[in-house]
C-alpha cells in the first residue's frame, strides 16, 4: 500500500433503531459521503464492546465511529448511557496509548437524521485522513522486526507476529 | 454463477442482487461475486437481478437442495427492507431461516458513493465480512409472546374514536384516555367540514354517543397517560386521571350548577370558543360533551383555590349530589396488549408572523376562529361580525401562515386551502361580502376538492396569487381608511396590489402538539426532524412504530385532513386487530444468555437490564437471563467482564469475525 | 529404573516471585525434586546455557519459564529451551501476559534508559554513560543482550504450550499444573492451567456485594480504611474480581486488599482491560456526563489500574507512537 492510495478506514458499529436506520434514509434521499467507513450492525450502541473499538484498531482501522440514539431516546431505554460512560473512559485509556481523540469517536444519530449521517461521516474521514494512517498491524511488524534474526538463526517464526522479510540488522528508528 | 469447492462443514451460498439498476449502476456485480467465489467457505457465489422477486427467492431455495449448502448471504438492500424476506426463503429451501446474513449495499454502498470503484471494493469488504460472520451462526427458533387483548387508545380526537370504535366492534376491549375534559379533538370545533359541506357536530356527535354508549370502550377523558412500562402484547400503563370535582356517575348534565355559580357570568376565555367568549370555573366544553359532565377549573374555581366559597353550585346540584369538592388525583393502572396513539395537533401560533398583524389588529383572526363564529353555537350564534359587531363587507383570507415557510414551518399543512375555500363559501353564504383568498399554491387533492375548489370559482371567490407581505392598518388612500389593508405582490397580474378588507383571516398552519417530545417518550417513539411522530415507513407502514405494538393515527403523525385521519385510525386498529386475533408475535431470538458454567456471579449485569431480565438466583450463585423478558440490546454482554454472557445473533465471535471481514483488503 | 522426567526452570525479565513460588511448594518441594530430574535452575543449581546447547532437542520434559521477554538473551533462551522441550510452559503473570514489566510498553527504551541512567533523582552520572552490548577491558569482551524496544509476552516470541497464571502462581495452582503434567493428564494445548471461571466465584465476599452496585465514587486502597468483609467493588475499590480467571482462591481479598488481575482473563475475553472497564463504566450511578466523568476521575490511571499484568499482551500491546529504536551498537 503506497502512502499516496492510502484511504483511510473506518469501521463503524451502528445501533438498529436510530444510526443504522438514520443511514438508510441517506441512501433513501440519495446523499452521497465519503466510502471509507463500513458498517456493522448492532441491536443497541450498548453492544459495543470496547474489545470491539480496540479489536477494529489492532486488526487496522484508521478510525472507529460508534452511532446510537440521543440520550433519553434508546429504543431499550438506557443503553446508551452505558456506552457514553464506557466512551468516557476509553478515550482516556487511548489517549494514554497514543492514539488521537478524533479516531475514535461517539455520535448520536436518530432515525430521521440522514443529513447527520453524511455530515459526520465525510466529517470523520477528513479528520482521520489528516491524522494519517494508524495501520497498527504494520506497526506490530515494524516493532516485531528486531527479533526477526534471532528467530531465523533459532530456525522459527518469531511468536504471533506476521513473518517480515529477513532482514540482517534490526529496523532502523521511525517514529 | 461460480462455484467452488469448500472444506470443512460450512457451505456458503453467497448472492449479490443488482436491484435492477439501483445496486449494479454503481457495484460491478459481477466483480463483487467473483471476489466472494474464492473466500473460504462459499461453495456458490451468484449475481442477479431481483433476489428478492419470486426467482430470486427460487434461486435460494433451489441452490440449497442442489448444493447442500447450509449458510446463506445476500447482499442488496437493508435488511431493515428484506431480512424477514430472505430468512422465509431459507426457511422455504429447508435450511433454519437464521443461517442467513443480509448485506447492505445499496442503502449504505450504491445509493450513497459515486465512485464506481470505491463502492464495488466497499462491497467485497462487506461481503467478506459476512460471509467470515455466517461461519458462527446457529439454528434459533423465534419465541412467541402472548398478546393481551385489550387497547390504549391515547387521544379522543376523530382518528382516536374511529379506532376505538372499530376495535369494539370487534370485541376488542378499548380504554380511550383522552387530556380533555370531551371527547371530539378538533374537529368538534368546525362548523362545516369539506367539500360536503356537512355539519361536523352532525357527523361527529353520533360517534361520540357510540364511544360513550360502547359496552367494549372505557371512556376516561380528563386523563392522561402518565407512565408506560413492558412490552408489545404485555404493556402495562398507568393513566393519571385528574379530579373534575365532578363525580361523573352522577351528574345528569342539567348544566344548574353553571347557572348558580357564584361568577354571575363567564369571566375566564373559553377554550372551546378560543377564547372568543369567557366561561365561569365551573363549565361544559360544549353542550354536545361526552361525557356529558361538567367539570371545575382547579385553577379558577374560588372554592378548590381558597376554600372560602358559598359553593352555591351545590345547592344547585341539590339532590343530585354530584359535585364532590374532595375527589383527589387518581393514578390506575391498566393491562394492554398494544397502544394507539392519536394525540392530534396544535395551531401555529400566528403571533410568530407579526407582520400579519395577529394580535395586534383586533379584526386579524385565525381560521378556527373564523370557524366559530361562522358555527350556530358558538360566540356569536352564528353571526359573522368584526369585533364591533358589523358585518364585514370584505374579507381576506391568508394561506400559509405558518406552513412552507423557511423562517417558521417548511411544511404543508395539507387542510388549509381546503378549510379555508370552505370557510370564504360558508362567509359568502352568511353575509354578503366579498372574499379573497391569498395563496401561494391551491391544494386540492382529495375526492371531490377539485370540485369544491371549482364551486368556490363559480361563487365569486377571488383568489389572488402571491405571499401576503403584510397586513397594515395605515390607510394611504381614502378607501382604506378604518380597514386592514393587505400588500400583496399579485404574481399572476404581475405586480404589487394593496387590498383593503375588513376582516382578514389566517390559515394558521398545524404543529406538533407542545408536548409531544415528552409523549413520545412516554411510548419509547422517535419524532421526525420536523416533530411529529415518526411512523416505521412513510409507503408501507405509516401507521406502525418501530416499537411493536405501539400505532399513530391522525395529525399526531402528520398533518392531514378528516378522511386521512380516519383512515389511519381504521389502519392502526387493523393492525392491533391483527396482533389480538393472531394471539401471539413472532420475538426475533437476539436474547442474550448467560452460560451457567462460564458465570461466577458477580452479579455486575444484574442492574443493568431495563426489563429486569436478569436476577441472581442464590441456590445456584450465579447470575440468569429470563428470556421472555429480554429484548436483545446485548448491553449485559458488552459488560459481562469474564465474557460469560452471550447474545443469539450478535455473539462476540460473529462481530469479531465482522470486524476481520471489513478490514479485509480487497 | 526408567530416566526421571527432566524438567527446566529459567527466569527472564523477572522479580524472582516465581522462583519462590516454586521454592514455596515447601515440603512438596521435596516430593518434586524426587519425581523429576532439574536439568536446568539458574537460580538454584549450577547448570549452564551450554549444558542445555548439547541437549537433544524435546528431551526436557518440560521448561517453567518465568518473566516476561525484554532482551536478546532472553529471546535467545526462550528460542533455544523451546527447541530442547516438550512442553514449553509459560509460567507467572509475566512470562504469560507480560506482567507488570509490561507497563513499560508505554515508554520508549530512550526514555526508560535516559530516566534509568541519568535522570532519576539518586543517579549521579555526569558523563551519560548508558549500558552498551559489547565492552572492552584489558583485552576481555564483555557481553550485554541487546535491551529491546518492546516488552513481550512469551508466546510473543515462542510458541507455549501452556500457561499457569498468578504473580506469583500460588502453590495449589504450581502444585497441580506439576501434577497434571507429571500424570500426563493435560488439557488441550494453549489452555491455562487455572479454572476458567472469574475470581468472585471463589471469594469469601462474594455474598456481600449486593444485586444493584452503582459506583457513586471510585477510591483506590490507601484513601480509605477498608472494611475487611464487605465487597471491595461495594467499597467503591477498584477490584479487577470479576475480570479475573479464579484459582488463586482469593489471597489477596483475603489480605483485605483488591484483585489487581494477575491471573488475567477468563478464555471467553480478549482484553481484560477492556472488558473491567465496559463492566464498571456501565454500572457508574450518574447519567449526566459531567458527573460520570468526575466519577472515573477516581481511578486516574486506567492503563497502570486495568492493565497491570496484561498491557503487552492486551490487543493494542504497546503505546502506538512509540518509535522504534535500532538495536545498541558495540563500542
Amino acid at each position: 500500500m503506497s502512502d499516496a492510495n492510502w484511504q483511510p478506514r473506518i469501521v463503524a458499529f451502528f445501533c438498529n433503531w436510530c444510526t443504522y436506520t438514520a443511514a438508510d434514509l441517506a441512501g433513501v434521499s440519495r446523499l452521497k459521503y465519503a466510502p471509507n467507513v463500513r458498517v456493522i450492525r448492532l441491536m443497541c450502541s450498548g453492544r459495543v464492546d470496547p474489545q470491539f473499538i480496540l479489536d477494529a484498531l489492532a486488526k487496522g482501522a484508521d478510525g472507529v465511529l460508534i452511532g446510537g440514539c440521543h440520550l433519553g431516546d434508546c429504543h431499550y431505554g438506557e443503553g446508551n448511557y452505558k456506552t457514553v460512560r464506557r466512551f468516557q473512559m476509553l478515550q482516556r485509556l487511548l489517549r494514554d496509548m497514543g492514539i488521537e481523540d478524533q479516531r475514535v469517536r461517539l455520535e448520536w444519530i436518530s432515525a430521521s437524521e440522514g443529513e447527520r449521517v453524511k455530515t459526520v461521516i465525510n466529517d470523520m474521514v477528513e479528520q482521520v485522513r489528516a491524522l494519517g494512517p494508524l495501520n497498527l498491524p504494520q506497526r506490530r511488524q515494524d516493532w516485531d522486526c528486531e527479533m526477526t534474526h534471532l528467530a531465523e538463526s533459532a530456525g522459527e517464526s518469531a511468536g504471533e507476529s506476521e513473518a517480515a522479510e529477513p532482514r540482517a540488522e534490526p529496523e532502523a528508528a521511525h517514529a | 454463477m461460480k462455484t467452488n469447492q469448500s472444506n470443512g462443514d460450512v457451505r456458503i451460498g453467497f448472492y449479490i442482487c443488482h436491484c435492477g439498476h439501483n445496486i449494479a449502476g454503481m457495484v460491478d456485480c459481477a466483480a463483487v461475486a467473483q471476489y466472494m467465489a474464492k473466500l473460504p467457505g462459499v461453495v456458490v457465489s451468484r449475481d442477479y437481478k431481483y433476489m428478492c422477486s419470486d426467482p430470486g427467492q427460487e434461486l435460494i431455495r433451489q441452490d440449497i437442495r442442489e448444493h447442500q449448502l447450509n449458510r446463506v448471504v445476500v447482499a442488496s438492500c437493508s435488511p431493515l427492507l428484506h431480512e424477514h424476506t430472505f430468512r422465509k426463503a431459507v426457511a422455504a429451501g429447508g435450511l433454519n431461516p437464521f443461517y442467513f446474513q443480509m448485506v447492505n449495499i445499496r442503502e449504505h454502498d450504491s445509493w450513497v458513493h459515486s465512485d464506481r470503484a470505491a463502492a464495488t471494493a466497499k462491497a467485497k469488504a462487506l461481503g467478506n465480512a459476512a460471509v467470515r460472520r455466517v461461519r458462527f451462526h446457529r439454528a434459533l427458533e423465534t419465541t412467541r409472546v402472548a398478546i393481551q387483548p385489550d387497547v390504549l387508545v391515547v387521544g379522543g380526537g376523530i382518528a382516536g374514536i374511529h379506532a376505538a370504535l372499530t376495535l369494539a366492534n370487534a370485541g376488542k376491549k378499548v380504554f380511550l384516555v383522552e387530556r380533555e375534559p370531551s371527547i371530539g379533538g378538533h374537529m368538534a370545533q368546525f362548523d362545516k367540514t369539506f367539500p360536503t359541506l356537512d355539519c361536523a357536530a352532525c357527523i361527529l356527535t353520533p360517534k361520540m354517543s357510540a364511544v360513550r354508549a360502547h359496552e367494549n370502550i372505557t371512556l376516561w377523558s380528563y386523563s392522561e397517560v402518565a407512565k408506560v412500562e413492558g412490552y408489545v402484547g404485555n404493556y402495562t400503563v398507568t393513566v393519571k386521571r385528574k379530579p373534575r370535582y365532578v363525580n361523573e356517575e352522577l351528574c345528569v348534565g342539567c348544566l344548574e350548577c353553571i347557572a348558580g355559580c357564584v361568577f354571575k357570568e363567564g369571566k375566564f376565555p373559553d377554550e372551546f370558543n378560543v377564547g372568543l367568549s369567557k366561561r365561569k370555573p365551573i363549565y361544559i366544553p360544549f353542550p354536545q360533551a361526552v361525557p356529558p359532565v361538567v367539570v371545575i377549573d382547579p385553577e379558577r374555581c374560588l372554592q378548590v383555590r381558597t376554600g372560602k366559597c358559598k359553593k352555591t353550585c351545590l345547592e344547585a346540584c341539590a339532590d343530585r349530589k354530584a359535585i364532590d369538592f374532595t375527589q383527589k388525583e387518581e393514578l390506575v393502572e391498566i393491562k394492554v396488549g398494544n397502544i394507539i396513539v392519536a394525540t392530534g395537533f396544535k395551531l401555529f401560533d400566528a403571533k410568530r408572523i407579526p407582520q400579519y398583524g395577529y394580535g395586534l389588529y383586533p379584526n386579524v383572526v385565525t381560521a378556527i376562529e373564523l370557524e366559530r363564529l361562522v358555527n350556530s353555537s358558538g360566540p356569536t350564534a352564528g353571526e359573522i361580525v368584526l369585533r364591533d359587531g358589523r358585518p364585514p363587507k370584505s374579507v381576506g383570507i391568508i394561506l400559509c401562515v405558518g406552513s412552507r415557510d423557511v423562517k417558521t414551518n417548511r411544511w404543508c399543512s395539507r387542510t388549509c386551502c381546503m378549510h379555508s375555500m370552505k370557510l370564504a363559501q360558508l362567509v359568502r353564504e352568511h353575509t354578503e361580502a366579498d372574499v379573497t383568498v391569498f395563496y401561494m399554491d391551491i391544494r386540492a387533492p382529495g375526492k371531490g376538492y377539485e370540485e369544491f375548489y371549482d364551486k368556490s370559482l363559480k361563487e365569486g371567490i377571488q383568489f389572488v396569487r402571491g405571499r401576503v407581505a403584510e397586513v397594515t392598518d395605515w390607510a394611504l388612500a381614502p378607501e382604506e381608511e378604518g380597514k386592514l389593508v393587505i400588500r400583496v405582490e399579485d404574481t399572476l397580474a404581475g405586480f404589487v396590489r394593496r387590498m383593503p378588507m375588513d376582516m382578514i383571516v389566517l390559515a394558521a398552519g398545524m404543529e406538533p402538539q407542545e408536548d409531544a417530545q415528552q409523549v413520545r417518550r412516554l411510548f419509547n417513539m422517535s419524532c421526525g426532524t420536523e416533530g411529529w411522530f415518526l411512523e416505521k415507513h412513510p409507503k408501507l407502514a405509516p401507521v406502525s412504530t418501530f416499537t411493536d405494538g405501539v400505532f399513530i393515527a391522525g395529525c399526531c403523525q402528520g398533518p392531514k385532513d378528516i378522511p386521512d385521519s380516519v383512515a389511519q385510525a381504521g389502519a392502526a386498529a387493523a393492525e392491533a386487530m391483527a396482533l389480538i386475533d393472531k394471539g401471539y408475535i413472532e420475538q426475533e431470538p437476539n436474547t442474550a444468555y448467560i452460560v451457567e458454567a462460564d458465570c461466577c456471579g458477580c452479579k455486575s449485569c444484574v442492574p443493568l437490564c431495563p426489563y429486569k431480565a436478569i436476577a441472581f438466583e442464590e441456590a445456584k450463585q450465579k447470575a440468569r437471563i429470563n428470556e421472555a423478558l429480554c429484548k436483545g440490546c446485548g448491553t449485559c454482554v458488552a459488560a459481562c467482564p469474564s465474557g460469560s454472557i452471550r447474545q443469539n445473533l450478535f455473539e462476540d465471535e460473529e462481530i469479531f469475525s465482522e470486524i476481520e471481514g471489513v478490514l479485509a483488503y480487497v | 529404573m526408567p530416566d526421571k522426567p527432566k524438567i527446566g526452570f529459567y527466569w527472564c525479565a523477572s522479580c524472582g516471585g516465581c522462583e519462590e513460588a516454586v521454592v514455596d511448594l515447601a515440603e512438596d518441594i521435596l516430593g518434586v525434586v524426587e519425581a523429576v530430574d532439574i536439568i536446568f535452575w539458574p537460580v538454584a543449581m549450577d547448570f549452564k546455557k551450554k549444558h542445555v546447547e548439547t541437549m537433544p532437542d524435546k528431551s526436557i520434559v518440560a521448561t517453567l519459564l518465568n518473566g516476561a521477554i525484554r532482551t536478546s538473551e532472553q529471546e535467545e533462551m526462550a528460542h533455544l529451551l523451546r527447541r530442547k522441550s516438550q512442553y514449553l510452559i509459560a509460567y507467572g503473570a509475566c512470562a504469560q501476559l507480560g506482567g507488570i514489566p509490561g507497563l513499560a510498553n508505554q515508554f520508549s527504551r530512550e526514555q526508560l534508559l535516559r530516566y534509568v541512567y541519568e535522570e532519576a533523582p539518586t543517579v549521579v552520572n555526569e558523563a551519560r554513560t548508558r549500558p552498551q552490548t559489547s565492552f572492552q577491558n584489558n583485552g576481555h569482551t564483555v557481553a550485554l543482550p541487546d535491551f529491546r524496544n518492546v516488552v513481550r509476552a512469551l508466546d510473543q516470541v515462542v510458541e507455549v504450550d501452556f500457561y499457569i497464571p498468578g504473580c506469583p502462581p500460588t502453590p495449589k495452582i504450581t502444585r497441580a499444573a506439576i501434577g497434571a503434567l507429571l500424570e500426563g493428564k493435560l488439557p488441550p494445548k494453549g489452555s491455562v492451567l487455572a479454572p476458567d471461571v472469574a475470581l468472585c466465584e471463589q471469594c469469601a465476599r462474594k455474598a456481600s456485594k449486593p444485586d444493584d452496585l452503582s459506583f457513586k465514587e471510585f477510591k483506590r486502597p490507601h484513601q480509605v480504611a477498608l472494611d475487611a468483609n464487605l465487597c471491595l467493588l461495594a467499597q467503591g475499590i477498584v477490584c479487577m474480581g470479576p475480570a479475573t480467571r479464579g484459582g488463586c482462591e482469593a489471597v489477596c481479598p483475603a489480605g483485605n486488599m483488591p484483585c489487581s488481575g494477575c491471573f488475567g482473563p477468563t478464555s471467553r475475553v480478549r482484553d481484560q482491560g477492556a472488558k473491567i472497564l465496559s463492566s464498571l463504566c456501565s454500572n457508574i450511578a450518574a447519567k449526566d456526563e459531567k458527573e460520570s466523568r468526575d466519577i472515573l476521575a477516581g481511578i486516574p490511571d486506567p492503563v497502570g489500574t486495568f492493565y497491570r499484568y496484561g498491557l503487552a499482551k492486551s490487543l493494542l500491546r504497546r503505546k502506538v507512537n512509540l518509535p522504534v529504536e535500532a538495536a545498541q551498537k558495540a563500542l
